[in-house]
């Protein structure tokens, strides 16, 4: 699947916007891929977006534009960004249109996430007793990984340090200051091992990417990054997910392991090949399991690899170029999408102070509930 | 004491899960589809599999715990031979918990209604 392209990006800043909806931010994030890419909405064929909190994106026809467009709405938790980049790129490989239009938005009020049982198949006392919290799950997971592969407090740490160190270089994120390990260590523990500044913050922020076809892109003269793969799945048996009152006594793939092996089989390329890669890191313990959920290390290697700074820009391999959910925070809507964001402007040599010499194969991957994952590999 | 919620609790006291007939899968809690899981009481003792200290309140609604905050634990628990639960803990010193310690099922008041938890499992005398 080498026949859909990205020609263009545009991201609104991430953090919290007073006086702009979700939505309008989403608005400016198209109005910025439609720039980049050199194309007016009139040409967008299809569009597929996706909100958690802020509204139905397909109402965004009211600001962009009534052409008459499919425009449909995107829902899968965390995920949502890379299923609605899914969509686009298959309506494009199967010929529906050459010039797609993918966007996820979010504004979300402070405080924690809070969903509510019932919406996820679960009995009310799951709620009453203090178990529905997305938080937890991330804690219990690490400490259990931590437990049996030798991960230490501080290389949770060192995730941390690493995250707002990148997110100073990006104009985009919302945590823009460097803070230090020992601070990020002592902070108060929000769900132990994880420290306050270990979390990503629920907060606002949108991005929009233009997909076209082969022949669009040559067409248009662009300036466009090969979409090698996209794949999305959902979660096998055995699988460790949020959410869930009880556990298999034996440990399945996690979907992540299902769509990084689907993309890089579909990309004909491994691992190896990579030179940047954007993985979920809704907490410090995230960016380490998933570090070894997609194939990148052993489980247990990533002690050395963040001891050795292999992770920053300018190592081995590095990992969430932009600070992450960590520095960017996360709206859910959109995150998916400001990784693939990430790596067109990494490929396209446009990553200013966050650039990665001679990037040419980059790597997104992102995680929701109830056991959603979306991977795609670009290509320059 | 009210439970709070039916089919969650039998005498002993015991977890009631679900036993999947075509498979053996055992699940907690008991799901609603009486052809496909038949009732089954959990073991009553198992070891803490994975755990973590939830240290702000949670949002209300849906949580139902007391105003004045305090701290508790939360543990993935394996129950041999069945499956792994998801429970709070009680009892336990929040900065002795570790992975491995084994416990038992109690039956919890919270805020009137019976509840379960896991607590340390002593040494018999």
């Amino acid at each position: 699947m080498s026949d859909v392209f990205l020609i263009g990006g545009g991201i609104h800043r991430f953090g919290r916007t007073e006086g702009r909806t979700g939505l309008q931010q989403g608005v400016v994030a198209a109005r910025a891929a439609l720039a980049d890419a050199g194309v007016e909405w009139g040409d967008i064929q299809m569009a597929f977006g996706g909100s958690s909190a802020a509204g139905n994106a397909d109402t965004m026809v009211a600001e962009l534009g009534l052409t008459g467009l499919p425009f449909i709405n995107v829902a899968n938790g965390c995920a949502t960004g890379g299923s609605a980049l899914w969509a686009a790129a298959a309506a494009i490989r199967s010929g529906e249109a050459d010039l797609a239009l993918a966007v996820g938005f979010d504004k979300h009020p402070r405080g924690a996430f809070d969903p509510k049982p019932a919406d996820w198949g679960l009995p009310d006392w799951y709620g009453e007793l203090g178990l529905m919290l997305t938080t937890q799950f991330f804690a219990l997971k690490i400490r259990r990984y931590m437990e049996q592969f030798g991960i230490s407090q501080r290389t949770l740490g060192l995730v941390a340090e690493k995250a707002y160190a990148n997110g100073a270089l990006a104009d985009h994120a919302w945590r823009r200051e460097p803070i230090g390990l020992e601070a990020i260590l002592e902070a108060p523990m929000v769900n132990d091992p994880l420290t306050k500044f270990m979390f990503c913050a629920p907060a606002e922020g949108a991005v929009a990417l233009v997909l076209a076809s082969a022949r669009k892109a040559r067409e248009l003269g662009a300036d466009a990054v090969a979409l090698k793969a996209v794949a999305v799945k959902t979660r096998p048996p055995g699988s460790f997910e949020v959410f869930s009152p009880s556990l298999d006594p034996v440990r399945g793939p996690s979907p992540t392991v299902l769509a990084s092996r689907a993309a890089f089989e579909a990309a004909g390329i491994g691992p190896e090949d990579i030179d940047v890669a954007q993985l979920q890191d809704t907490e410090s313990g995230a960016e380490i399991m998933h570090m070894a959920e997609n194939g990148f290390c052993a489980d247990g290697e990533q002690e050395a690899w963040l001891a050795e700074g292999a992770t920053r820009i300018g190592g081995r391999l590095p990992v969430n170029t932009d600070g992450g959910c960590l520095a960017c925070g996360e709206p859910i809507g959109a995150s998916g999408l400001r990784q693939v964001h990430e790596n067109l402007a990494q490929l396209r040599g446009r990553a200013g102070a966050r650039q990665v010499e001679g990037a040419r194969t980059a790597y997104s991957h992102v995680y929701g509930a109830p056991g959603v994952s979306a991977v795609a590999i670009l290509a320059r | 004491m009210e439970a709070i919620a039916p089919d969650l609790l039998a005498p002993g006291p015991a977890l009631i899960g679900g036993r999947e007939r075509a498979t053996g899968r055992i699940v907690f809690p008991l799901p609603a589809d009486r052809e496909r899981y038949e009732a089954v009481d959990l073991p009553r003792e198992g070891r803490i599999w994975s755990w973590t200290v939830q240290r702000f309140r949670p949002k209300s609604p849906p949580y139902a715990g007391p105003d004045d905050f305090e701290p508790f634990a939360i543990a993935y628990v394996e129950l041999p031979g069945a499956c792994i639960v998801e429970a709070r803990l009680t009892g336990f010193d929040l900065d002795s918990l570790k992975v491995g310690l084994p416990c038992r099922l109690v039956v919890e008041d919270f805020g009137g209604r019976a509840s379960f938890a896991f607590a340390p499992l002593e040494d018999q005398p």
